[in-house]
């Protein structure tokens, strides 16, 4: 079925006379909309979930596979010229895009966290830190392990696979949850919708019956209950849309350091997501009136 | 034909010719409801044949029903109406859902509105009409889209005398337009004031059958 764009703003623009055919009901269209609106509020959060956790994964499992170190740890004397064969050995590593010893400022500065500003590092037995860079190919780790055990003894190889895995795969999982959450808010909207279009059709078993009687097909009076309803759906879930966005951008900002959870949100064209919910919601609701009328529909004589 | 449980109409065969006027009648439950019913195609048979402009509605889609009660104008007894439109809406109803544009028939709605006597009462909810405006309300409803059939169900049970005859003429008058009218009604009165109007032929419905009653009525 393609969407038929005159048909569909036929749709939207209506038939004031069809629409007067079946009396306002204030209650159970003040239902529909709120439904429509925190169930889009709760998709707009979901979604949001589901794309940070998203990128939190693309990042862990793309970045940090790009970088792994090299720490050599050897008595003072020997370090220098351990380093040095590291480094050459590195270089000749197919793979490897570059390999630099980071310098004493910058393993001061990792350590600071733990042992303040003032840590003498040049005059501690602390190891050394090496930075490899893969390139797009990647390079054969336990092949490198093998040569460095025999040419560096005391480098050990930490390609960050032990501790990435697992985290790669939280993040997925918890982006797999947030798109089953959006499609179980999907249905239990479709669901409440039903209820309240059947509940619509039984308060109006009489309109109907008239409109049998003086020869409305059931596709027209079925439509003036669709579009009633799809068109609260499409208020309701934009106005929950918009709540849900507001609320997602007055999230306190994530912070270079911070854990993903403040890393909650939208990111550049992402912002774009969202918006498809009020034509999502208006969509859901289309099919679940269309079906709960047809079906009422047919019972009758 | 069998309805609730017991079989209620039997062995009836029957075909309305276009233009002929028939008067239905029999005692209370003897079934006239249920034989308006299976013209309209409200009701299908449970055995035998029941042809709407020569389809049977056994094989007719809801919508081919639809269609087809576009050619029939029903008045029931206990009428309903649209409660939250005017009588001017109401009446205009199949027009409106048969989609054609209710602003060039204004004239036609408006004529009929006189010829049945609710000009005035165009604005008025149907819950505001007394008990004969609400009957000529139907008809004028029934008649709007021109049909070819009229089926009355007891038009004239909550109404005074005075005002079965307003409404019977204007069925006569409807049959000499060419309108086919089968009218249900236990109203003898009636039926006897029609005759001495228009050629007019009664059923009788009683022990299950269909039988043709004698002009001495």
């Amino acid at each position: 079925m393609t969407p038929d764009l005159t048909r569909i703003t036929a749709f939207l623009a209506g038939d004031v006379q069809a629409d007067r055919l079946v009396p306002p009901t204030g209650f159970t269209a003040r239902l529909t909309v709120f439904v429509a609106a925190a169930m889009a509020f709760l998709t707009v959060f979901a979604l949001a979930l589901s794309l940070a956790t998203g990128r939190l994964a693309d990042r862990w499992s793309d970045e940090l596979a790009r970088a792994s170190t090299l720490r050599i740890s050897a008595p003072m004397d020997q370090r220098e010229a351990q380093t040095t064969a590291a480094l050459r050995l590195l270089e000749t590593t197919p793979g490897v895009a570059s390999a630099r010893a980071l310098s004493d400022e910058e393993q001061r500065a990792l350590l600071e966290p733990w042992f303040g500003p003032d840590l003498p590092v040049e005059s501690l037995p602390i190891p050394q830190l090496i930075e490899v860079i893969e390139d797009e190919t990647g390079y054969d780790a336990a092949g490198l392990r093998l040569r460095l055990s025999a040419e560096v003894p005391g480098a050990v190889l930490d390609d960050h696979t032990r501790w990435r895995r697992p985290l790669v795969m939280a993040a997925d999982r918890l982006r797999l949850l947030g798109w089953l959450s959006i499609a179980l808010i999907g249905a239990a909207t479709a669901a409440m919708i039903t209820l309240a279009a059947q509940a619509a059709l039984a308060a109006n078993a009489q309109v109907i019956a008239v409109l049998r009687l003086v020869g409305a097909r059931d596709a027209y009076i079925a439509q003036a209950f669709v579009r009633r309803f799809t068109l609260r759906a499409l208020g309701g879930a934009a106005a929950g849309t918009v709540l849900g966005m507001i609320a997602v951008l007055i999230l306190p900002s994530a912070q270079a350091e911070a854990g993903f959870l403040t890393g909650l949100g939208f990111q550049g064209w992402h912002w774009i997501w969202p918006l498809v919910i009020p034509p999502l919601g208006a969509a859901v609701a289309f099919a679940a009136t269309r079906h709960a009328a047809q079906r009422t529909l047919r019972e009758l004589s | 034909m069998s309805y609730g449980g017991g079989e209620l109409l039997s062995d009836i065969s029957l075909t309305l010719s276009p233009g002929s006027f028939h008067f239905l009648t029999g005692p209370s439950g003897a079934g006239k409801t249920t034989f308006l019913k299976l013209c309209y195609g409200a009701l299908l048979p449970t055995a035998g044949h029941v042809r709407m402009f020569g389809a049977d509605v056994r094989d007719m889609s809801r919508d081919d029903v639809a269609l087809a009660r576009r050619r029939i104008g029903v008045v029931h007894q206990d009428v309903q109406f649209l409660d939250h439109l005017p009588v001017a809406d109401n009446v205009a109803l199949p027009l409106i859902v048969s989609g054609r544009d209710r602003t060039d028939e204004s004239e036609n709605l408006s004529e009929l509105l006189n010829w049945v006597g609710l000009s005035k009462r165009a604005g008025a909810l149907p819950a505001e009409l007394s008990g004969g405006e609400r009957q000529r309300a139907a008809l004028a409803r029934a008649v709007i889209m021109s049909p070819e059939v009229i089926l009355a169900d007891e038009p004239t049970g909550n109404i005074d005398w005075e005002m079965s005859q307003r409404l019977l003429q204007l069925l006569v008058e409807l049959n000499r337009m060419g309108k086919t009218i089968m009218i249900a009604t236990h109203d003898m009165n009636l039926i006897r004031a029609a005759k001495s109007q228009v050629q007019a032929r009664v059923l009788r419905i009683s022990q299950r059958r269909l039988h043709t009653a004698g002009a001495d009525l």
